[in-house]
């Protein structure tokens, strides 16, 4: 018995054992899957959820931060939206359960519930570490999901948006996806809910980025003001491979973001960007561990973070270096605008490196608006709250515009500027 | 048209008085030049005159058409038509000058209630002004001022306010840093808005920027007063003999 479980039972750590004894008969998979499952509810219920002295939660404290844990699946009408970019083709997971879709030439496309149902899915229910409370509660609950599977060579057209979309209650969801030798693509995954009903949503993907593959990814953060979102991405990166992961945070109450990625083939390229704009009571935490395996990859990361009102928010960002990986070139950088006295945001960059020829490098800076940019502003007649406006979006403009598709970044700038308007 | 009476302005940070009983008017239709030694406090009054609150009015007034403008916050002043060529123009990261324009000239006009300008009238306005001034519209595409040489920053002041009309315009050594054909495209630029509802207020250190804009008046600023005030002659007799006459005389 470890010290941590002789701490009393929170009312969220009881709801979702009692959530999962609910459920346990209709959740798909075989004796194997079962047996997954049932081991990870046991370490929730044995550890609790993590503290601040768990070390990867050191910011988040979850057993303060998550209070109410809903039960259930959604009632409310809950139904698929317009994408991101006008012409996308839209894939959606609605009140965790994945509907029938079209895929384009050359992607094909699965249920997870299927995978579940079949036991294969078990391989793909590995912790990412030992103090993997998304990857336990997802494994425990997740029933269902879209695998995507992108041949080789297919240079797609059109982005592919998944939506994940709620209306209450809860839902645990995976998304498995093969991206083959030489695609070339860019896929949006929307986390949205409908209704005034607070939700608590988990989802983890698995990307398989194949060797040569340029794949634009998007994680865009659109829920409420009243919902939690536990979400998880793993990376495989192939050799030659480019991607650009870029991560819009623009909603929810309590949202953790983790990125854990596997630079694993050689001169591969890892474009993180990420905007995260903050407000209400909101906490949000976005964590990154980058293994950097063999030699000659660029990985780049950069965060804009704009902070308003009460909230808080937090990125981690841990950068490891292999002693095989020679002439890594890693960069990592987190600006952060805090915009009142009562909202904080905390940075914690690592650098663990174990070869000797590479260049690595970190910075975080946090600032106010500079007085002199708003003066000459409305020294030419502009007031101040469109002038504030104006150089919050400047601060984030710049890596929205890195991105190399015009209907994207009109769609990001569009959406940044809606929550803007609507907290600035 | 401006009206400056005993006005006594200080640091709002450490209370360090800089104007010390400052009085001035400037008549429309007039091009008054301001000079004085280094530190005498003529960026400072400029910055009085828009209403940046890093310094405190403690008395005397500022009439703009006879009426006081401290109550006003600085871009209800620009919107009246106060505009301020700075001595060292902000660069703005992020904002791409174009936009800049764009927005100033619209927020103008809606704070007079006037309609906002379509962006083929814009445009327009923009390529005109431009060419005048002798600006590559390529630059004007970059971030404002950003990686703007010297010339080139006073230079897109000027554009700004040929692209504003303001009704009084306050000039903070638009000339240093300009080679000799940009002071006279410049300067030409200035007489251009030279008119009989307008005042000029020009600071600067050297009567060469006289010769193109020719004032109607001068006066000399040091320790936060005008010393002395005076036609185009005293601008002469400074470049001649220096500062110290007069401010021997003044004590
Ligand atoms: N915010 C401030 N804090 C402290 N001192 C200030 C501040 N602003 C101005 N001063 C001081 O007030 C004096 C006048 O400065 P100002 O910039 O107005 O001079 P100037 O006449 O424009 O000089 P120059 O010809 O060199 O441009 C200087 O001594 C300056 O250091
Ligand atoms: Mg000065």
């Amino acid at each position: 018995m470890n010290m941590q479980s002789m701490r009393p039972i929170t009312a969220a750590e009881q709801a979702l054992v009692d959530n999962f004894v609910d459920r346990l008969g209709s959740l798909p998979g075989d004796g194997a899957i079962t047996a997954l499952r049932d081991g990870f509810i046991d370490d929730i219920k044995q550890n609790g959820l993590p503290t601040r002295r768990v070390e990867a939660w050191h910011y988040t404290d979850l057993r303060n931060l998550l209070k109410k844990v809903p039960d259930g699946g959604g009632q409310a009408d809950v139904s698929a939206v317009s994408p991101l970019v006008p012409g996308s083709d839209i894939v959606s997971v609605i009140d965790g359960r994945a509907l029938n879709s079209d895929a384009p030439e050359g992607v094909s496309l699965g249920y997870y519930r299927d995978a579940l149902s079949e036991g294969i899915a078990a391989q793909r229910m590995v912790l990412q570490n030992a103090d993997d409370l998304i990857g336990r509660l997802n494994g425990a609950f997740a029933n269902d999901g879209i695998s995507l599977d992108v041949e080789d060579e297919v240079a797609l057209s059109d982005p592919m948006e998944i939506q994940v979309i709620q209306g209450g209650g809860q839902s645990h969801s995976r998304f498995p996806v093969v991206i083959g030798k030489g695609v070339s693509g860019t896929f949006i995954e929307r986390h949205i809910s409908q209704g005034d009903e607070s939700t608590l949503a988990s989802t983890i993907t698995d990307l398989h980025v194949g060797d040569d593959a340029h794949v634009v990814w998007v994680i865009s953060q659109e829920r409420g003001l009243s919902d939690t979102h536990f979400g998880q991405i793993n990376i495989q990166l192939g050799a030659n491979a480019k991607l650009t992961l870029f991560v819009a945070n623009a909603g929810g109450k309590l949202v953790r973001q983790e990125m854990h990625i596997n630079a694993g083939g050689e001169n591969s390229e890892l474009v993180l960007r990420g905007v995260n704009l903050l407000g209400g009571d909101s906490h949000t935490d976005v964590t990154m561990t980058l293994d950097h395996l063999v030699p000659n990859c660029v990985s780049t990361e950069t965060f804009r973070n704009v902070v308003f009102d009460r909230a808080h928010g937090v990125f981690q960002g841990q950068i490891r270096v292999a002693q095989v990986a020679q002439k890594t070139d890693a960069k990592m950088a987190c600006n952060t605008l805090l915009l009142s006295d009562h909202c904080d945001f905390s940075s914690k960059p690592e650098l663990e490196i174990f070869a000797d020829d590479v260049q690595c490098g970190h910075g975080a800076t946090v600032t106010d608006i500079d007085e002199n940019h708003l003066f000459y502003m409305k020294a030419r007649g502009i007031r101040e709250r469109k002038a504030r406006a104006m150089l919050v979006k400047a601060f984030i403009a710049e890596i929205v515009e890195e991105l190399d598709n015009e209907a994207l970044i009109e769609a990001l700038e569009n959406r940044f500027e809606n929550w803007l308007d609507a907290h600035g | 048209m401006l009206e400056i009476k005993n006005l006594h302005a200080r640091v709002a940070e450490d209370g360090t008085e800089i104007i010390r009983g400052l009085n001035l008017t400037v008549n429309k239709g007039e091009v008054a030049a301001i000079m004085g030694p280094n530190g005498s406090g003529k960026s400072t009054l400029s910055y009085v005159l828009t209403g940046r609150d890093d310094y405190v009015v403690t008395e005397g007034d500022i009439l703009y058409n006879g009426e006081s403008i401290l109550e006003m916050d600085t871009a209800e002043r620009a919107a009246a038509g106060l505009f301020l060529a700075f001595q060292y123009p902000v660069e703005i990261p992020g904002v791409a000058t174009m936009q800049f324009l764009k927005v100033a000239m619209n927020e103008q006009r809606k704070l007079r209630g006037e309609d906002e300008l379509t962006t083929p009238e814009f445009i327009r306005l923009v390529r005109e002004a431009a060419g005048d001034l002798k600006i590559d519209m390529d630059m004007l595409k970059r971030p404002l001022n950003v990686g703007f040489s010297g010339g080139e920053k006073k230079r897109a002041e000027i554009l700004q306010m040929a692209l504003l009309q303001p009704k009084l315009c306050v000039l903070d050594e638009t000339d240093s840093g300009l080679d000799i054909d940009a002071l006279k495209i410049v300067s030409d630029g200035v007489n251009a808005l030279r008119s009989p509802d307008r005042a000029i207020v020009v600071i600067t250190h050297y009567q060469r920027l006289l010769q193109h804009i020719v004032p109607d008046s001068v006066h000399v600023l040091y320790r936060g007063q005008v010393i002395r005030s005076g036609d185009k002659d005293l601008a002469l007799e400074l470049e001649n003999n220096g500062y110290a006459n007069i401010i021997k005389n003044a004590a």
